[in-house]
């Protein structure tokens, strides 16, 4: 074998109709390293990425495997080429077991049937390669095995097919801390049996522990490249462009805060029990939390999608009961869901008319689609003017938009309806840096304007830097409150319950 | 102000206005027949052919309500056979009865349909087999009402819609009444999907009913009344179709399957989201000018029917290939 890099990018460009995703990005990466792949969402790591796998072709720019011009035109040529991708959505059949998906599509034969020993055998070798034999049992069911698990079967798999190279994309995005653990050790065996890595990621402390070598990607072109691993704010620096506290608009002053606009006492239902809260006008209240403490229950029930069974709630000092998002909305509640894609978006219809949507299910059911009591399509233009919706033009159907700019359309949503209590969840997942940004300062627009705002958000940075007050959850019980002051360290404290933090 | 950031569209074809291909295919085939049977490009040629589809062509239009907000309807053809059967006992050749027997008949397809959609949202039953079920069981009540055997006939009345023809127009000649009544309902359907608040939130649902749900769309409401829409279109077509062909008891079946290919064939997405009444229409066009061409060509009746299943496979294998290629 030659010393070329295993792979080789060279000036790789990549347009999409509404945006140039990649200018002239080169990547390398070779036998027995670590190379981390950083950047903001949005910032074109799956497109590369999905170039080097053959998915996409390029615009411009020679993809290199082992010294050798490839044009892939088919993710299979690049797998046999000995590229694996672990994407953050597993490609693993669930009604199979691990050994049938290990094998899918190459099973081994014998006489004309499947040998099924050869394949049980030639698994439990695999998974034995990495010590997860006791874990995984190749006979298993994929939908049975957890998300760390199922993660460690398309890593198998990739390794049974005599991967060259592995790319994992952000594969610590489902994984507990323990689950982390495993991960890296499996990652440091592989690049000890000279496996090339490419190792996607924006979290900083996985570069550090696991990288050789580091580069950074921003709005498509590489900003920073390090043959070694830089401090973390190095590498921040270079991913955002710009230092992050700009990021966060000021916090409200206490004249700014108002009287309260929603209470509740002795919430509870199936997820959640004794929950006793107030939302106050011009307030951004944080709730952080890990997953599964029950942040998301409680905006459901708040707005009326899974009520609360017990306990009472007041708005605006007057008692109310929410049985259906219908009830909430016309209370002056919204809410936008942390899965967008599932609970949020419509992506075969246009932007303007996801934007007009929940207006119109008010309005005149025979009613004009143009115009109603709420907004018309000229208010609903400036609204996504106004959130600077990037798209070439509001008759685009959603799905052709990225992340943040779905998002924003959604915002405009609810902004036509003027709601008292606005609910995000997860506002920022999977949106690029400068959205996030005018998230922030969305939210406190509207805080200013006499909106109670709630955020739900796993981001710890995130909680701190943009709320005025902050909840912390734990297993559907409030477990403590904050001020912004707080430390990164006093929430996780109270998320995990391993001191007996109180309000 | 977006529009300024932005870079230009880099392929010209995207800014040209994007024709449903069903309107080319209707076309073209009507093209096909004038071709092989001159007669056709007479004003009794093609006029009797829109007369021909218009019963199926106001149903198609009816049932993509349906489709486009994410079910099915197979009930409809049941729905058209009790029209016609209905009609023909209740009226007891009164001509006078018409007047009451119509406006019956809306009031029983909307019954129906709002049994169907309160089965389908309420009771979660998959709309493929409640309405399936409404299929069955309005059959055997067609077949129970009329003894076995059609008796009675309709009246000249009630056949105006279905039958009759105002002679004598200038340029076009003749009229048929039954194409009238296609531009009217035609237009009151597409106005109902195309330009409605309700249109866009039948759409919706469609599209992600989740979604609808937490964006405030009261989907049950919506869902239920896209089956009510669509039983009265199954009416209306009744009773065009009884007022052409006249009464026997199993006349609407097959037209349930013939709406939804006519739907896909206008582009419609099976499972929602997307659909336009006018394609729709031009599919039911398009379905009608296939089967004239097979008449033309000599082929039976059962080569229809094969020839129908497999525009309907071609067509739900080629949208899903375009919902593939797209991205989804």
């Amino acid at each position: 074998m030659s010393d070329a890099p295993t792979i080789e990018m060279r000036g790789i460009s990549k347009s999409f109709p509404a945006v140039k995703a990649l200018r002239g990005v080169s990547f390398t990466c070779s036998r027995g390293e670590v190379h981390a792949l950083c950047g903001e969402n949005g910032a074109g790591k799956s497109t590369l990425i999905k170039i080097l796998s053959g998915v996409y072709r390029p615009d411009g720019g020679d993809v290199l495997i082992d010294g050798q011009e490839q044009h892939f035109k088919h993710p299979q040529e690049a797998l046999l080429a000995g590229i694996s991708v672990i994407y953050q959505e597993f490609s693993l059949l669930p009604e199979r077991t691990v050994a049938q998906n290990l094998f899918l599509g190459r099973e081994p034969m014998k006489n004309g049937l499947i040998d099924n020993k050869a394949m049980v055998a030639e698994t439990q070798r695999v998974l034995g390669l990495f010590g997860v034999r006791h874990r995984i049992e190749p006979e298993t069911l994929v939908a049975d095995l957890d998300v760390a698990s199922q993660q460690m079967v398309e890593i198998a798999k990739a390794i049974s097919l005599n991967a060259k190279v592995i790319v994992m994309d952000e594969p610590t995005a489902a994984l507990n801390e323990a689950e982390c653990e495993v991960l890296f050790s499996l990652v440091d065996q592989l690049r000890a049996s000279g496996t090339a890595i490419v190792y996607i990621t924006h979290r900083m402390r996985e570069v550090t522990r696991l990288a050789n070598r580091v580069t950074v990607i921003k709005d498509g072109e590489v900003t920073a490249s390090f043959d070694h691993v830089p401090a973390p704010d190095v590498i921040v620096r270079a991913m955002v462009g710009r230092d992050i506290s700009e990021y966060y608009p000021e916090p409200a002053t206490p004249s700014e805060i108002g009287p309260v606009v929603l209470s509740v006492s002795g919430g509870a239902n199936a997820a959640l029990s004794d929950i006793n809260l107030e939302l106050r006008s011009g307030e951004i209240v944080g709730f952080a939390g890990l997953q599964g403490a029950g942040r998301t229950p409680l905006a459901m029930a708040l707005f009326g999608a899974a009520p609360f069974t017990s306990g009472s709630m007041t708005l605006d000092g007057k008692a109310v009961h929410l049985t259906s998002p219908r009830d909430a909305i016309r209370a002056g509640i919204g809410m936008l869901p942390g899965d967008r894609k599932a609970q949020a978006l419509f992506l075969m219809q246009s932007v303007r008319d996801n934007g007009m949507l929940t207006a119109r299910s008010f309005a005149n059911p025979f009613g004009g689609h143009k115009a109603n009591r709420f907004t018309d399509l000229t208010g609903m233009n400036a609204l996504l003017d106004q959130m600077k919706v990037r798209a070439p033009s509001y008759e685009q159907e959603m799905r052709f938009l990225s992340g943040g700019n779905q998002q924003k359309a959604i915002v405009a949503r609810w902004l036509a309806l003027r709601p008292k209590i606005l609910i995000f969840i997860e506002p920022t997942r999977g949106i690029d840096v400068d959205a996030k940004a005018s998230i922030y300062h969305l939210m406190r627009d509207l805080a200013r304007a006499g909106t109670a705002v709630m955020m739900v958000s796993s981001d710890l940075p995130e909680i701190l830097g943009a709320s005025d007050r902050i909840v912390v959850m734990r297993e559907g019980r409030i477990a403590g409150e904050f001020s912004r002051s707080a430390t990164e360290a006093e929430l996780m404290l109270a998320a995990t319950g391993e001191t007996g933090v109180a309000a | 102000m977006s529009a300024q950031s932005l870079p230009q569209a880099t392929s010209p074809t995207r800014r040209l206005p994007r024709i449903n291909p069903v309107y080319v295919l209707v076309v073209a085939l009507i093209l096909a027949i004038i071709v092989m049977n001159p007669a056709f490009g007479e004003p009794t040629g093609y006029m009797n052919f829109l007369k021909r589809v218009t019963a199926l062509a106001i149903l198609s239009a009816g049932a993509l309500y349906v489709i486009v907000s994410g079910g099915f309807d197979l009930s409809v053809g049941s729905i058209m056979t009790l029209t016609v059967i209905g009609s023909s006992m209740l009226a007891s050749n009164d001509p006078n009865s018409t007047y009451w027997i119509i406006p019956l008949m809306l009031g029983i397809g909307a019954v129906i349909g709002l049994i169907n959609g309160l089965v389908v949202s309420y009771l979660k039953v998959p709309s493929l087999i409640a309405t399936l079920g409404m299929m069955i069981t309005l059959n055997g009540v067609a077949f129970m009402w009329s003894g076995g055997a059609p008796r009675g006939y309709l009246p000249d009345t009630f056949r105006f819609f279905g039958r009759y023809n105002i002679t004598d127009v200038p340029i076009i000649s003749l009229l048929p009444i039954a194409v009238i009544c296609l531009v009217v309902f035609g237009a009151i359907l597409w106005w109902g999907m195309h330009r409605t608040n309700f249109g866009r939130m039948l759409h919706a649902v469609g599209d992600n009913q989740q979604a609808a749900r937490l964006a405030g769309v009261p989907v049950e409401r919506v869902r239920i009344s896209a089956f009510v829409v669509s039983a009265l279109t199954a009416v209306l077509a009744g009773v065009i179709l009884g007022g052409r062909a006249g009464v026997s008891v199993d006349i609407g079946s097959g037209f349930e399957l013939q709406a939804i290919t006519a739907a896909v064939i206008g582009g419609a997405q099976l499972l929602g989201g997307r659909g336009s009444v006018p394609a729709t229409i031009a599919g039911a066009l398009a379905l009608e000018a296939i089967f004239t061409l097979l008449n033309l060509l000599g082929l039976a009746q059962p080569v229809r029917l094969v020839v129908q299943g497999l525009i309907l496979i071609g067509a739900v294998a080629f949208a899903t290939y375009q919902r593939k290629r797209a991205g989804r």
